[in-house]
């Protein structure tokens, strides 16, 4: 599986972890992380770790996340990002929407 | 089973007693045969009865099945019409001659009838598998075709909206590969009516059609509210709101917006996740770099939208070259993207500033080898007085005379002297005057800069002294910015008077504001060369309008337009 997903033990927090280039081609996959939850997470963490590249339909998809999530009330973060997506995601200025570190 | 429909099978064998039998043999499994006793005489068949499959004798008089094969291949085209040679020859080189004179099966002598049906079996099996595959390939140019033909049809519908502008200006140098738009690729420009020079160069997320979607209500929205003199904050948070509102979640436009004042010598930027443009001197030196400081378009509700800008100044002469990731991103073979070093070096390499765009383009050549089809680049020199284009004239003359005898006070207090701009309002009530219409663009300016000068230099109390310089320029407009945060009173008033003058009329504008006023004859007696970038607005005014003056301190202009 190129996208995972954990749930913390209290179930209060859903990881989702995105391997290699996190483009169109995940996009059901990452949909499915978060949409097929029996229950809805106060939190999400978007892991990038292993995440090598990311493109504009990726910056769409967070953006889908952030508004299932519950839009402004949201609490995303995304964590591990490489230098080189830190940079797509400045570009964009997608830290004043989400918690980037 | 669908694999058991009849075939038409040609067999040729130049034995009568062996043709015989192969034909039984085939007409059992159910297939209708027919029979030829050479090569010539098959391939004669072949052509008046197409048969779907055939059996060929090796060696027959005449023709022999090696030459029949070749002829009968290149007469069946791209459908498979499967050839199995029946042959008595064992040695290797025979059987490799059948192969490659386009056999695809051999069968030796004596013939069995059993493995003759799995054979004919198999064969049709491959036969109708070429078939389904040159079915679908042809259905895919079909549907290929189609929507070559229906983008090139919506994109002369967008080129006309799109290209209604001024990017054909003589300052402006671009490049926009020809299917970008299909990319999610934008770029506009136009003049405002007092003359300025807006332009916006976008990037739609996706690509296909659903990227190409947003950009038509975009250019309308850039287009209506540039000509009727908007300004840009106006422009972005019209833009916002409408993609905001028609855009699925995930979808949002990076854009970079600029406005170029020849008059105040200035561009104005706004960049939300566009790519860095560069601001560049007469000799191409990096003077700054127009960084991406906001989220992209369609993105933020209203109400969190931030439309400040950065105000630089830009004089005659000097560039700014904006580009779209596609630039940055052309890879080369293998898979290492072009990036923003290199396009650094280019500009450092550069020392033409009229042949950077030239020696960009080679750089991403040299590098790349396959051009990508989202590259959208633009070379913008700073204008001088001469070469502005005047804006186009919006003539809806309804017949009836117009109103020629009235007046109008209008007050901008407080709290909306942060936001809301009342010229774009003022100038459209006045195309009212029919007399008027061919100045509009005077008009504009004038409006703009005397309401400029109240609110600033009144109402804010800003020294425009401190514009002298690149780096009190933007003090300024910081200066500026951080007054008119903390505003909490102050007024700037309009009153228009409009009256009967001889032949035609005369409009009367008064513009007051609540700020100390300033020592109007030493400002207008100032030199010009000595205003720097400070200043020009007043002159200006003086220029275009009929009659200025200045009374109460300073605190009050009064301008008017005879015609």
């Amino acid at each position: 599986m190129a996208v995972e997903t954990d749930f913390s033990q209290d179930g209060k927090k859903l990881t989702i972890k995105v391997k290699g280039r996190f483009d169109f081609g995940k996009h059901q996959e990452f949909r499915d992380a978060y949409e097929r939850q029996p229950d809805r997470p106060d939190s999400v963490v978007v892991d990038l770790k292993d995440t090598t590249y990311l493109d504009s339909s990726a910056l769409g998809m967070l953006l889908l996340l952030r508004d299932h999530a519950g839009g402004d009330e949201s609490d995303v973060r995304v964590v591990h990002a490489s230098s080189d997506v830190r940079k797509i995601l400045a570009i964009s200025n997608f830290e004043k929407l989400f918690d980037i570190s | 089973m669908p694999a058991e429909q009849a075939l038409t099978v040609l067999v040729a064998e130049d034995g009568a007693a062996d043709r015989l039998l192969l034909a039984q043999i085939v007409r059992r499994q159910g297939h209708q045969v027919v029979t030829a006793e050479n090569g010539e005489q098959a391939v004669a068949l072949f052509i008046e009865r197409r048969p779907q499959l055939v059996l060929l004798d090796a060696l027959m008089p005449v023709m022999d099945g090696f030459e029949a094969a070749r002829q009968i291949k290149a007469l069946a085209g791209e459908a498979l019409v499967p050839i199995i040679f029946l042959t008595s020859l064992n040695e290797e080189e025979g059987l490799v001659r059948c192969l490659e004179a386009g056999g695809d099966d051999f069968m030796a002598k004596p013939y069995s009838a059993v493995i003759l049906a799995a054979k004919i079996r198999a064969m049709d099996r491959l036969r109708r598998l070429q078939a389904t595959v040159l079915e679908q390939r042809d259905q895919i140019t079909r549907h290929h075709h189609h929507l070559l033909n229906e983008q090139r049809v919506a994109k002369a519908v967008f080129d006309k909206v799109a290209h209604s502008g001024c990017l054909g200006a003589p300052n402006i140098r671009y490049l926009q590969s020809p299917y970008a738009l299909f990319n999610g690729d934008l770029m506009l420009a136009a003049f405002t009516p007092a003359g300025d020079m807006r332009v916006l160069l976008g990037d739609f997320t996706g690509h296909g059609l659903p990227a190409a979607v947003g950009a038509m209500p975009l250019a309308e929205v850039f287009y209506g509210m540039t000509a009727k003199g908007y300004g840009m904050a106006q422009i972005l948070r019209e833009m916002n709101a409408k993609l905001k509102r028609i855009l699925p979640v995930d979808m949002f436009c990076c854009a970079l917006l600029l406005n170029l004042s020849m008059q105040r010598g200035s561009v104005e930027v706004w960049n939300g996740g566009m790519p860095d443009g560069y601001r560049l001197s007469v000799d191409g030196q990096v003077l700054s770099v127009l960084n991406s400081r906001h989220l992209p378009l369609g993105i933020l509700a209203a109400e969190r939208f931030d439309d400040s800008t950065e105000v630089l100044p830009l004089a005659p002469g000097e560039r700014l070259l904006l580009l779209s990731d596609g630039v940055l991103d052309t890879a080369d073979d293998q898979d290492r993207l072009f990036g923003v070093q290199r396009l650094r070096q280019v500009l450092a390499d550069n020392r033409d500033p009229a042949q950077l765009f030239d020696e960009l383009m080679q750089a991403l050549e040299r590098f790349g080898g396959r051009p990508r089809d989202d590259i959208s680049l633009c070379d913008i020199r700073m204008f001088t007085a001469e070469e502005r284009v005047p804006a186009p004239m919006i003539y809806s003359d309804s017949g009836r005379s117009s109103p020629l005898d009235w007046s109008l006070g209008f007050e901008v207090r407080g709290e909306s002297l942060k936001r809301f701009n009342p010229v774009p309002y003022l100038v459209q009530l006045l195309q009212e005057i029919h007399g008027l219409r061919a100045r509009t663009g005077s008009l504009h300016s004038v409006l703009s800069e005397l309401y400029s000068n109240a609110l600033e230099h009144g109402v804010l109390g800003l020294d425009s002294q401190l514009k002298r310089d690149v780096q009190g320029f933007a003090d300024y407009y910081q200066e500026r910015a951080r007054r008119l945060g903390s505003l909490t009173g102050g007024f700037v008033s309009i009153d228009f008077k409009v009256e009967p003058h001889g032949d035609g009329g005369r409009l009367k504008i008064q513009v007051r504001d609540s700020g100390a006023g300033f020592d109007v004859q030493r400002v207008l007696a100032r030199p010009s060369r000595d205003q720097g970038l400070s200043g020009r607005g007043l002159n200006l005014v003086r220029r275009l309008a009929s009659d200025a003056r200045w009374s109460d301190g300073g605190r009050c202009a009064q301008v008017e337009f005879v015609w």
